[in-house]
């Protein structure tokens, strides 16, 4: 399913936690949702899954909108909320028997699909158990489970990992790359290895805007630019600096803190300086004894795109 | 109307494993039945096979205190434990979530109710009772709590703490138990048959006494539709929030 967001605003008084943003999520994409606390992720996964009406703009699931259809989107959308709030005192299978009814299942095929999501979610030690009893970590494969019982073909999951161990981490990862070949995922964290991994998409929000928006390699290679090098060369200092800022290619040198004989290189945009660097050592009879290139990471582009 | 049934049927669940249910209908039993055997003018001291006093005191006043302790929590707790948020992104809408909590109070005190039965049957053991006049009391208590579920899940809609919706829903389940009674003896022409219109007793002792006039029913349809569509707008609210 086609998720299209249209200039989609929600304020509250004079504050916008979201503002006009739009943005499409393909079939078979999976897409993470990145921002600092307060950036506007959660409204505006909750305008998506109809808990809230945006003051301006639309949603829309392939033809559906979130105004004229609210229905219809909710049956298609399983929705895990930020808190993954649960009604503590239902045992699980009840509880997941509950949303399925709710969901409009067909009766038939209830208990197989319930007994599905206990298999898939690793639920079945603790099924005779009610909610309240449950680990945190648990309590969100059950807050999974439920959003995924009616076999969605849009999940919108707000920070799904939170209160799971690594091991569940990667389990649930996992599963969403699975389920993201077929269906359409948005889903929020702080984890930016997490997002890393399992996204085939990222957008990066920042007080109500959306301010990037691409794969994890293009973010990176826009934040970078020039490219960075970091090279060891002994020799007598000072004269270093002199001669590397005489290449064609170097724009600025920087020597690096507490490290003798180390500096920075940044290249000018669009030319590496790699093989003139190493020329140059030659030439002067300098040991080069280590060059690295600086690859940008996504906490970089994170932070310089959000601070 | 299976949603509505869903949601009745959880909501149910959890009245019993909560406890609510164990706790709220002993104590609508226990009150309701010193009242009834007990308690002054009880049924003894009338020397008729006659459930009067318990359908004009006991049970009357036993359930305004019992109803609003049921529906306290129908919509508060789900507002402070943030579940409303999971159950509302359903294919549900307010409507029904609303209609649903209704129907699962609703079912809990005719329960109730239902357990007063031999109090029927005992009476009706001592001597000639008014079947008719008994039924329509029955009946009568089921529209009075019918409409003060509805105040209640409003009263409840308000507010995300159930002290806070006990006592609202009490607030105003009093006005029409009790205090537009008072208002329409203290005055006269128009202004007195409003009150009086308004009040809760003036149908309800009409009903009970195995009158059916279409006046009583749309007055307590009334305040059934009114309350839930208020409890309703409470729950759509967050969307109409500038």
């Amino acid at each position: 399913m086609l998720i299209t967001v249209e200039n989609l605003t929600k304020a509250y008084g004079p504050q916008k936690a979201v503002n006009n943003i739009s943005f499409e999520i393909k079939t078979g994409e999976v897409v993470g949702f990145l921002g600092p606390n307060g950036a506007g992720k959660s409204t505006t996964m909750k305008m998506i899954s109809c808990y809230m009406t945006p003051t301006n703009g639309d949603v829309k699931l392939d033809q559906y909108s979130i105004h004229a259809e609210p229905e219809e989107i909710k049956k298609r959308i399983g929705y895990l909320p930020e808190n993954n709030p649960l009604y503590t005192e239902m045992p699980i299978l009840e509880y997941l028997r509950f949303t399925a009814e709710i969901q409009g299942m067909e009766k038939s095929r209830i208990s197989e699909r319930i007994h599905e999501m206990v298999e898939l979610c690793g639920l079945d030690i603790e099924k005779h158990k009610k909610i309240g009893e449950l680990s945190k970590g648990y309590r969100q494969r059950v807050g999974l489970a439920q959003a995924m019982i009616h076999d969605p073909e849009v999940l919108i999951l707000d920070e799904p990992t939170t209160g799971l161990d690594p091991n569940q981490i990667i389990e649930i990862r996992k599963l969403i790359k699975k389920l993201g070949k077929e269906k359409t995922v948005l889903l929020s964290s702080h984890i930016l290895s997490e997002v890393e991994a399992t996204c085939d998409r990222i957008l990066i929000i920042n007080k109500g805007r959306i301010v990037a928006d691409g794969t994890s390699s293009t973010l990176r290679q826009e934040a970078q630019g020039q490219e960075l090098l970091t090279v060891q060369i002994e020799a007598e200092n000072g004269e270093v600096k002199k001669e590397l800022l005489k290449l064609a290619s170097v724009a600025t040198v920087e020597p690096v803190e507490d490290k003798e004989s180390f500096f920075r290189v940044q290249s000018k945009p669009e030319s590496s300086s790699r093989k003139s660097v190493f020329d140059l050592c030659v030439k002067k009879k300098w040991y080069l004894t280590e060059m690295t290139g600086i690859e940008t990471r996504l906490e970089d582009v994170f932070r310089e795109l959000t601070n | 109307m299976s949603k509505i049934w869903t949601i009745c049927k959880r909501e149910f669940a959890s009245y019993f494993d909560s406890l609510i249910a164990y706790v709220m209908l002993i104590f609508f039993l226990g009150l309701s039945g010193y009242l009834t055997w007990l308690f002054g003018n009880n049924v003894f001291m009338i020397g008729q096979a006659d459930l009067g006093v318990f359908f004009d005191f006991a049970a009357y006043w036993s359930l305004f205190l019992f109803i609003p302790a049921v529906t306290m929590q129908s919509l508060a707790e789900e507002t402070k434990s943030g579940t409303i948020e999971l159950l509302s992104t359903k294919a549900v809408s307010d409507w029904e979530i609303v209609v649903g909590k209704f129907s699962a109070a609703l079912l809990l005190v005719i329960i109730g109710l239902l357990c007063t039965l031999p109090y029927y049957i005992t009476v009706s053991f001592l001597g000639d009772v008014d079947h008719g006049g008994i039924i329509g009391g029955y009946f009568g208590l089921v529209f009075l709590s019918a409409s003060y579920i509805s105040i209640g899940i409003f009263a409840s809609s308000l507010t995300s703490n159930q002290i806070v919706a006990f006592l609202l829903g009490l607030l105003i389940i009093l006005f029409f138990h009790l205090i537009f009674m008072l208002l329409s003896f203290s005055f006269t022409g128009v202004v007195g048959g409003v009150f009086n219109f308004l009040s809760m007793k003036s149908h309800y002792d009409s009903i009970s006494r195995g009158v059916f006039d279409s006046r009583d029913l749309i007055f307590f349809i009334t305040i059934i539709l009114l309350g839930l569509t208020m409890a309703q707008a409470m729950l759509s609210k967050r969307n109409w929030q500038a």
